[in-house]
């Protein structure tokens, strides 16, 4: 698969994997935090940290969409799918998501009409073949997602639908990050910041993580090759001196971003003055809404949610791992209460969230390495 | 976007470390005894998850099924349950099919109803002899469709050398059965002087595939019509009883298991045998045949080819020294033509199935939670 | 959810021009492309898909850039392992 398999190349990996080891000081660790819930997914399911020196570690953040909403807004949706009217369409990511009394999967088998689409427009097109029923969208995902969204609302806007409507759980990545700047806890030494994100907002917007909190950022792409380069890069600012805002994945992000798309997104969605992020608290300006000008497709002003916030269980510590405080199995109930079939927190439930990723990919390596150093 | 922002949230130190003092280690140990724990099923109502041949299945099987029926035979949890019946050795098994779309490229419910059937019974070491077919259908279905389905099986019956002796038909109301449902069960021959059972692998034995991987989960999918995606895939359904057979003349005891990979694809079955045997298997990605259309589709979807569903293809785990001969028999015969080595049996780790990536990275293939693709068989 | 592949353009659609064919390895499918100006995407081009929109042309040369970095990574690695391989210490 072009621009996908050169990337993946063991003989490359190796090469930088050399130079990375090369350009550690010795004595000295580094923490650098891969905040894109894909870079997770990648790095576990390749194995990268076998490729990395025990003195850089990577620590997960929050960029995971899934992850972050809270329970009160799948148990809104679910309440908005129980109405028989209703079609809810939602990303796969969001099937087993708990909420305050289960998942939508949970919700489905107890009758709620709920599908699985792969794109917004699956869900326009579901509503064009059933007239007589509303379909709702849950959208979910940063800025990488919500131009689809607002494009698909243009497009249901353009051929006059009436029964399409989006639940949006669209948020933002700054404010994560700098959430994660702010907290006392951490004590990070760069980033690999998020590649697909970037493709819209382009990497100007960084430049206050470099400038105001005097740590690198390096966009970062999602092949191994990518994050392994962009690991070498950080390095290097951090021994050269520098701190800058760098792009590794310049083959696709372009360093403005995608002007159509942010125009799009400014067209039809708005800034939330606040928003919950579980295991984050409430946030400002971090998570979008649809403007007044679309809002007959806003599901929250169609349907009456009960919006009640729901505290997440006690033994949940998502919130912590969502930060990089926590390591996920450092979570109390981690692989035992909390597991992907049982899930109590997002974490474990979404394929990139750090739990998951952890418990499918890198339980064993982490075992094997810690049986060798036991030895 | 920007703008000011201010937090409100549990950002304590002391919150978060609420586990000092226990090691990494110690918590993989718990997570590998929970994992061991007895099956439980926790819900309240079946999801579909229950259904696509993962960790759900697997605990509703155990928890629900194994608990009431328990029995040593089907206790094994083989392909097809092992009974001797008045001096003579046999095979019998059952499986429905409930495939949405009922047709698509390469075959249908039918066929794939003949040939499940026909294929546990075949994996098993066993002579595949007589089925019984149970229909159950919608009010309102048409005829022709039927008469269509059914010469699928006749024909797909005399190709794999079986007859269908029984059968059963009930017709239920508009709104139920999605057109057509089919059970089949089958009972065979175990004509051959040793017994094959996943729980026979053993670190060192090999594990082989008999072709490409996913085609019919794949094709299933996107027939579907709800992908907008085009792509020239057909379902691989077809009896194995030839490539099975043509294998144990081969290597005769040197063929420890046979599992045909349908639901949830080659990482559930050897996921299955790794429990069972209580071994480990390490699987190199870059071994394991996929077709590019296959791989094509999978990424673009996000799903990974080794746990998708195959209805012509089985997992062979063989001792060591007939990993040779296996390898030449199965290539022999045109449905393995692309057979490969795929992977060996370790003691380490116990239960675990690990992928050794094209990368060189190491990472687990743990059971499916969830399902990902509904309604493939 | 940050699934992005990216897919070679082969058919703009003349009586829909925000929808383009893409193809993947072999499969084809239909993308939305009204995160573009109309005439920025072309037959032949490379663009990364994300939830059936296409969110990124690909720069080739930029591509071709990082992949040779990499290659010369990977040349200059092995050649140094040869050159190991090959030293003597007397």
């Amino acid at each position: 698969m072009r621009f996908v398999d050169e990337f993946r190349d063991a003989e490359q990996a190796r090469a930088l994997a050399a130079r990375i080891a090369a350009r550690c000081e010795p004595g000295r660790t580094y923490k650098f935090m891969e905040v894109c819930g894909g870079h997770t997914h990648t790095i576990y399911q390749h194995g990268l940290e076998d490729y990395l020196p025990e003195q850089v570690e990577l620590v997960h953040g929050p960029g995971c969409p899934v992850c972050v909403i809270p329970m009160g807004r799948v148990d809104d949706a679910i309440a908005i799918a129980q109405r028989p009217e209703v079609i809810l369409t939602s990303f796969g990511d969001m099937m087993r998501v708990p909420g305050g009394d289960g998942s939508f999967l949970d919700a489905k088998a107890a009758g709620a009409d709920i599908r699985m689409v792969y794109s917004p427009l699956d869900a326009l097109k579901i509503a064009r073949q059933h007239p007589d029923r509303q379909v709702v969208f849950m959208a979910i995902g940063f800025e990488t997602t919500a131009p689809s969204t607002a494009v698909t609302v243009l497009r249901a806007k353009a051929e006059g639908l009436t029964n399409f409507s989006v639940f949006c759980n669209h948020v933002t990545i700054l404010p994560a990050i700098k959430a994660i700047l702010d907290s006392p806890d951490q004590r990070l030494d760069g980033f690999l910041g998020p590649g697909h994100v970037s493709t819209v907002i382009g990497c100007e917007p960084y430049r206050f993580i470099a400038e105001q909190y005097g740590k690198p950022l390096v966009v970062a792409g999602f092949e191994p090759l990518d994050i392994l380069h962009s690991i070498d890069m950080l390095l290097a600012q951090l021994a050269e001196g520098r701190c800058e805002i760098e792009n590794q994945y310049s083959r696709v992000v372009p360093w403005d971003g995608n002007p159509t798309a942010l125009k799009v997104l400014g067209d039809v969605l708005e800034l939330r003055p606040f928003f919950e992020w579980r295991g984050l608290g409430f946030i400002s300006h971090s998570a979008l809404r649809l403007t007044e000008a679309y809002a007959d497709f806003d599901a929250e002003r169609r349907f009456d949610v009960p919006g009640v916030r729901v505290a997440d269980p006690q033994s949940c510590q998502c919130g912590e791992v969502l930060k990089g405080v926590l390591k996920p199995w450092e979570c109390k109930v981690f692989g035992t209460a909390c597991t992907p079939e049982t899930p109590i927190g997002t974490c474990m439930v979404s394929p990139e969230g750090a739990c998951a990723a952890y418990y499918n990919f890198g339980r064993f390596r982490r075992q094997r390495l810690l049986q060798v150093t036991a030895r | 976007m920007s703008g000011e922002v201010t937090i409100d949230g549990p950002v304590t130190e002391a919150g978060a470390k609420a586990v000092a003092g226990v090691s990494e280690q110690a918590v993989m140990e718990r997570v590998a005894r929970a994992r061991r724990a007895r099956a439980r099923v926790r819900e309240e109502r079946l999801t579909m998850a229950h259904g696509a041949g993962g960790k759900a299945t697997q605990s509703l099987v155990e928890a629900v099924f194994l608990e009431a029926f328990h029995n040593p035979q089907l206790a094994a949890l083989d392909d097809a349950a092992a009974l001797t019946v008045a001096g003579t050795r046999l095979a019998f098994t059952t499986d429905s099919y409930v495939v949405s779309p009922l047709f698509f490229p390469g075959g249908d419910i039918g066929e794939l109803a003949v040939n499940g059937t026909v294929n546990d019974l075949a994996v098993s070491g066993a002579r595949p002899l007589f089925l019984s077919a149970g229909f159950i259908l919608e009010e309102g279905f048409g005829v022709a469709d039927l008469t269509r389905i059914v010469t699928s099986m006749a024909a797909a019956a005399k190709a794999a050398d079986v007859r269908i002796v029984a059968g059963d038909t009930k017709v239920v109301q508009r709104g139920q059965a999605d057109g057509c449902y089919i059970t089949t069960a089958g009972v065979g021959l175990r004509d051959r002087a040793h017994d094959l059972g996943v729980d026979r692998a053993r670190p060192g034995d090999v594990v082989l595939v008999s072709g490409p991987v996913g085609d019919h989960g794949m094709t299933v999918l996107i027939a579907r019509g709800d992908l907008d995606l085009q792509v020239d895939l057909r379902s691989d359904t077809a009896s194995l009883h030839g490539a099975t057979a043509a294998l144990l003349d081969a290597c005769g005891a040197g063929v420890r298991a046979m599992r045909d990979a349908t639901r949830g694809g080659v990482a559930t079955v050897l996921n299955e045998i790794a429990r069972a045997a209580e071994v480990g298997i390490v699987v190199d990605e870059e071994a394991v045949p996929v077709r590019p259309g296959v791989r094509g589709a999978a990424e673009l979807l996000g799903i990974d080819p080794l746990y998708v569903a195959c209805e012509g293809r089985f997992v062979a785990v063989v001792a060591p020294d007939a990993a040779d001969a296996a390898l030449a028999a199965l290539r022999g015969h045109p449905l393995g033509e692309q057979a490969a080595v795929i992977g060996r049996v370790d003691d380490d780790p116990a239960h675990l199935v690990l992928l050794r990536t094209r990368f060189g990275g190491t990472r687990i293939m743990d059971l499916l939670v969830g399902d990902p693709l509904p309604r493939i068989c | 959810m940050c699934l992005g592949i990216p897919g070679e353009v082969v058919e703009i659609m003349t009586d829909r021009p925000d929808l383009a064919q893409v193809d993947v390895s072999g499969v084809r499918r239909a993308i939305n492309i009204g995160l573009f100006e109309p005439g920025e995407i072309n037959e032949g081009d490379w663009v990364l898909i994300h939830v059936g929109f296409a969110l990124s042309k690909i720069d080739e040369a930029e591509a071709t850039a990082a992949m040779d970095f990499l290659k010369s990574l990977g040349d200059a690695y092995a050649d140094e392992l040869t050159a190991l391989r090959s030293s003597t210490i007397d």
